[in-house]
């Protein structure tokens, strides 16, 4: 016979197939003896709750009062700056790959504007056959696609850039990243509407918000695979997201995804606006800045085991996480137990797609040894996550936008799981 | 899926045509003919004038007006100095505005005069997001002047130089070679 559980890569981690069995792990420990106490104390009633009707329908459904109490993770805004500020996903407390939207992540540049879409409007002008203006019942009547694609700040994992690890957890490390079904006008659509003029080469898409944010978006981008997002995981977008309409342009720092969007001008430059000139901008060792880096690179992070958590008991876990890329699908994520000394190829979930969060999952056996979890995702295009050190080879210690380098959580031999690097 | 796409076509041309109707009748407004619902209304530039707030890499939607850093003292002190310092040093490291060397040993001090490539870039945002507390309380004659007063105090532009559409584009910032247009790596 065969060990019945075989090793992937060292300090336990165990082939991906493994996870069928995962639920069988611990039955052949139990003894023939030991049942019959068990069962005294497992014998099961009828409880209350299934004694009478409750509460019957809502509204607008909410979680269970007894569930964990899951918040997105922010810090309360500086009184200088009130309305700039950003929230993250809680990665490490949520499964599956859709973000629920009141947990989506948010950045702001002033505030949540309270906009009644009766008086919002988008202007399309500029280097255009004929300038044009849409209201929101008039964008709600065109044909719309739908897709789910992550949204990333490209200020997310920032941190890692530091000289010491910061104690964190997989969302207050990475948790501006997030991913929903969206919905909405294919922009290329409304551009063939107002017609696209000779010489225009980028467009200016502002928002409708207190400090009117502005972004450049090269032509060739808008008019290929850009949304005019309406709706978000089937609902309307939420405010925080850019109610009543938004940009949504996948695969590219979150940024050029404007909020509240009420103007789209053809020009033929960019607008070198304040958040692509002084902000969302990359100084380099040389002190050289680059300017309109918009692809997100590959990534990927273990959301649990992850910062902050305790594992309680030695025995088999499953080591899972989301990789993701502004390349395209996801084609293979590895894993290391042994601070990358050896990989094991993790499972993907089935239904991956295009520039969406993907789930992976491998079975690993914790002896309660120290351990160092890494993971490591490689692209469609065959982009490979760089580590810590490639990241500060690539980009020097002034840039911290776009970084994607590999999380590293440490395992101590008494199961506490800290943020540490390699 | 066929079916599903022709209901598509076949209700875009419906609205279209709706649209038409309602035009010829609200004012002599065109439906602008194209692959989509066709439902955008036809608008001028001048009527966006107000409205469009993008000043543009060039500056070539700059408004009417001028000012100086002498006249733009007295806006700052009124509308920013609360929270970017008397002298621009800021009240924390974010909203410091003068100072700074690129080129520095350490890691640089990035500011509006260290670090921001066009002069055009001040009026544009500040105009469209200052006071954080207040945006868009300026007019176009003040955004002038504070604008004048941020170059002059980072030693850019003098007291008395008048800033407006013609001369700020000409403006030359300490860091304008210092960005690299990555756009095209995809």
């Amino acid at each position: 016979m065969t060990d019945p559980l075989q090793s992937a890569a060292g300090n336990g981690l165990l082939h991906r197939r493994h996870l069928l069995k995962m639920g069988l792990a611990g039955a052949g420990s139990l003894l023939a003896t030991g049942v019959a106490a068990q069962d005294q104390a497992l014998r099961l009633q009828i409880p209350e709750w299934s004694r009478r009707p409750g509460p019957g329908q809502s509204g607008y459904g909410q979680p269970s009062p007894h569930a964990e109490r899951i918040q997105r993770l922010f810090s309360p805004a500086g009184p200088v700056y009130p309305g700039g500020g950003a929230s993250r996903t809680p990665l490490h407390q949520l499964q599956g790959t859709i973000t629920p939207n009141s947990l989506h992540f948010e950045r702001h540049h002033a505030g949540v504007p309270e906009i009644d879409p009766a008086g919002h409007r988008l202007a399309i002008h500029g280097l255009v056959r004929q300038p044009l203006v849409f209201d929101y019942e008039e964008l709600l009547r065109y044909p719309m696609v739908s897709r789910i694609q992550f949204l990333e700040c490209s200020g997310n994992s920032g941190a890692l850039l530091g000289s010491q690890p910061v104690d964190g957890t997989a969302g207050s490390i990475h948790g501006l990243v997030s991913c929903a079904e969206w919905t909405g006008i294919p922009l290329s659509t409304l551009l063939d509407e107002a017609g696209v003029a000779d010489g225009a080469g980028w467009l200016l898409a502002v928002g409708a918000d207190g400090a009117s944010m502005g972004r450049s978006i090269p032509v060739d981008k808008a008019l290929d695979d850009v949304l005019v997002a309406l709706y978000q995981n089937g609902e309307p977008l939420r405010p925080e997201q850019g109610y009543p309409v938004r940009l949504f342009v996948p695969g590219w720092e979150g940024n050029v995804s404007v909020k509240w969007l009420t103007q789209l001008k053809l020009a033929s430059g960019p607008g070198q606006f304040r958040d692509e000139t002084s902000k969302y901008t990359d100084t380099m060792p040389d002190r050289s800045s680059r300017q309109f880096t918009f692809p997100m690179g590959v990534k990927s992070v273990i959301t649990s085991p992850s910062g902050q958590m305790h594992l309680s008991r030695q025995g088999i876990y499953q080591v899972t996480g989301l990789a993701w890329s502004g390349g395209g699908r996801i084609r293979r994520v590895e894993v290391s137990a042994d601070g990358g000394r050896s990989w094991a190829a993790a499972a993907l979930e089935a239904q991956h797609g295009d520039k969406a969060l993907t789930r992976f999952r491998i079975p690993w056996n914790w002896q309660g040894g120290e351990a160092m979890l890494l993971s490591r995702a490689t692209d469609e295009k065959g982009q490979v996550q760089p580590s810590r050190a490639e990241v500060l080879e690539r980009q020097g210690t002034v840039a911290f936008y776009h970084n994607n380098c590999m999380q590293s959580w440490a395992v101590a031999a008494d199961g506490e799981v800290r943020n540490a690097f390699v | 899926m066929r079916l599903y796409k022709g209901f598509f076509l076949a209700s875009a041309a419906a609205l279209s045509f709706s649209v038409l109707a309602q035009s010829s009748g609200s004012g002599g407004l065109q439906s602008p003919s194209s692959g989509g619902a066709g439902l955008g209304r036809a608008v001028s530039e001048a009527a966006l004038a107000e409205f469009d707030l993008i000043v543009g890499g060039s500056g070539e939607n700059l408004p009417a007006g001028s000012g100086t850093a002498a006249e733009g003292q007295a806006v700052y002190e009124a509308n920013c100095m609360v929270c970017h310092g008397p002298e621009g040093e800021g009240v924390t490291g974010a909203t410091r505005l003068v100072g700074g060397d690129m080129q520095s040993e350490g890691p640089p001090l990035k500011t509006v005069g260290s670090y921001w490539p066009h002069a055009v870039t001040i009026f544009d945002y500040v105009r469209r997001a200052m006071p954080a507390d207040n945006p868009k309380s300026l007019s176009d004659e003040a955004v002038y002047q504070v604008t004048a007063y941020l170059l002059h105090m980072n030693g850019i532009v003098e007291r008395e130089d008048v800033i407006d559409a013609d001369s700020l584009p000409e403006v030359v910032m300490p860091n304008a070679d210092g960005f690299e247009d990555h756009s095209a790596t995809r």
